[in-house]
């Protein structure tokens, strides 16, 4: 039994799976899906969806492109990942469509670019083409979950100084309804989200100082 | 593996794959069809109940409760569009009347005639919203509106006061415009610039339009609400769909009869 769980999740899965997360964050670190990441984190409902929809898409997407990966002709393999990620967007989209319906109504916009988000096609093209179907698997779900954490990072911020709120629960009683905060208008636009995302990325190189370049 | 570098595999490869992912796209939307088509139709109800103000933008219901509000304040009939005149009641099953598909129906609907707001057909029998919060008294009447904008049809339902001019609110719930700029005819605060606003002019003739370059209040102009900036093309739009809807190839027909009293 040992012999299987060791290799289940044994040291290259456990770092397959964390080192995305904090230390090779798609975001923080490797820089991928920045677009997305400035459109929807104006509310944190909206981010926890999207993040939950990148992980499920990049997870899957890993996993069907390494199955077939031994047997993709090299010269058609970008298009194969395409459709690939393509069908599980809108897969994903029709479950959004049934289940969160007015949600739906807000996100179907961002959740057709998940199909270009830079990680799926990123982690696919540089991850899953070298390596076994379960491996690949924790990968995209790893660099989901490092997405997600920056993208609910970002939107609670956002959302709490934009609109007082955190998922649309008052915490910071505005002028307007009486209380003493005055929103800050700016987080509620998408240059915000960078500003955001760049003293994270800023942050998190101060923190791990091997991430700096040598110039 | 040479082999999966000729021409021959790596078209029954290609043929392959887009079999898989076909296959995988129709079962997930052919499954989840039906519970998609419930959250339309209660949405559609959800902004008939938003258009009277019976419901207000944010206010967090269940599907339970908003239906229960619907069925308690809402009657649905069916007006004949070309006569005006509202069809006996159980003629057609007035609640799962789908007004699309009538119109895409060609035994059901006609040639529309030539019009701005770009539509093509018109259902032979349109869909009204009497609201009676009291038992019999009409107070509002909420009537479906579309047309095109800029990437697509839009589709809303403006509310009318007992006098059948004075507009008491306006929704649109199934759009394709750019978010942030001609997607605004969703936001509540841009709708709420109708409230008050007057349809017909004093020899009743439909007059509400959107201009540029700002409104007045509902007193001081009654018959223009302010457009969306950025927007042109959205908000002509919404202009043009106003003028045929309240026409007498629209609801004009219906509208006078509403107004002299006909409303069973």
């Amino acid at each position: 039994m040992s012999a299987v769980t060791e290799t289940l999740f044994g040291k290259p899965q456990r770092d397959a799976f964390v080192t995305p997360i904090i230390t090779n964050n798609p975001i923080g670190v490797q820089v991928l899906g920045i677009c997305s990441a400035l459109a929807v984190t104006t509310r944190v409902d909206k981010a926890v969806v999207m993040g939950i929809g990148v992980t499920l898409v990049t997870a899957f997407a890993n996993l069907a492109v390494s199955l077939v990966r031994n047997h993709t002709p090299s010269s058609i393999r970008i298009i194969v990942q395409l459709a690939i990620i393509a069908s599980l967007v809108i897969v994903v989209d029709q479950f959004l469509k049934a289940y969160l319906f007015e949600l739906s109504l807000e996100l179907s916009v961002f959740v057709g670019l998940i199909i270009t988000n830079c990680i799926v096609m990123g982690r696919a093209e540089g991850y899953a083409m070298q390596n076994p179907p379960w491996l690949s698997f924790l990968d995209g779900i790893g660099n989901g979950l490092g997405y997600a954490l920056v993208l609910l990072l970002v939107a609670l911020t956002r959302e709490l100084l934009g609109a007082g709120k955190i998922l649309g629960m008052p915490v910071l009683t505005l002028q307007t309804e009486g209380g003493w905060y005055v929103p800050n208008g700016l987080m509620l636009i998408a240059p915000s989200g960078l500003f955001l995302i760049a003293l994270l990325v800023w942050l998190l190189r101060v923190v791990k100082p091997e991430l700096q370049e040598k110039d | 593996m040479a082999r999966t570098d000729s021409t021959r595999y790596t078209f029954l490869f290609a043929a392959a794959v887009c079999v898989a992912c076909a296959l995988l796209v129709s079962v997930a939307a052919v499954g989840l069809r039906e519970k998609q088509e419930t959250n339309a139709r209660l949405y559609r109800q959800k902004n008939v109940l938003l258009a009277a103000g019976l419901v207000k933008p944010g206010q967090d219901l269940s599907d339970r409760e908003l239906l229960e509000i619907f069925d308690k304040n809402i009657r649905i009939r069916l007006v004949d569009l070309k006569t005006g005149e509202l069809l006996p009641q159980g003629k057609i099953d007035e609640k799962n009347f789908d007004q699309r598909r009538a119109r895409n129906d060609p035994q059901s609907s006609r040639a529309a005639p030539t019009n701005d707001a770009q539509i093509q057909r018109l259902p032979n029998y349109a869909a009204v919203y009497l609201v009676m919060p009291k038992g019999d008294a009409v107070e509002q009447v909420v009537l479906p509106v579309e047309g095109v904008a800029m990437w697509g049809t839009a589709y809303g339902f403006i509310a009318l006061d007992r006098d059948g001019n004075t507009v008491r609110g306006l929704t649109f719930y199934d759009q394709k415009e750019t978010p942030g700029l001609g997607g605004e005819i969703s936001n509540p605060k841009w709708q709420a610039h109708w409230h008050g606003r007057k349809v017909f002019d004093a020899q009743w003739q439909p007059k509400l339009t959107v201009v540029k370059g700002g409104a007045a209040s509902p007193e001081q102009d009654p018959h223009r609400v302010d457009a969306l900036s950025g927007a042109t093309i959205t908000s002509n739009g919404v202009a043009r769909m106003m003028a045929f809807w309240f026409s007498d190839d629209g609801f004009g027909r219906y509208l006078k009869r509403f107004r002299a009293g006909a409303t069973s």
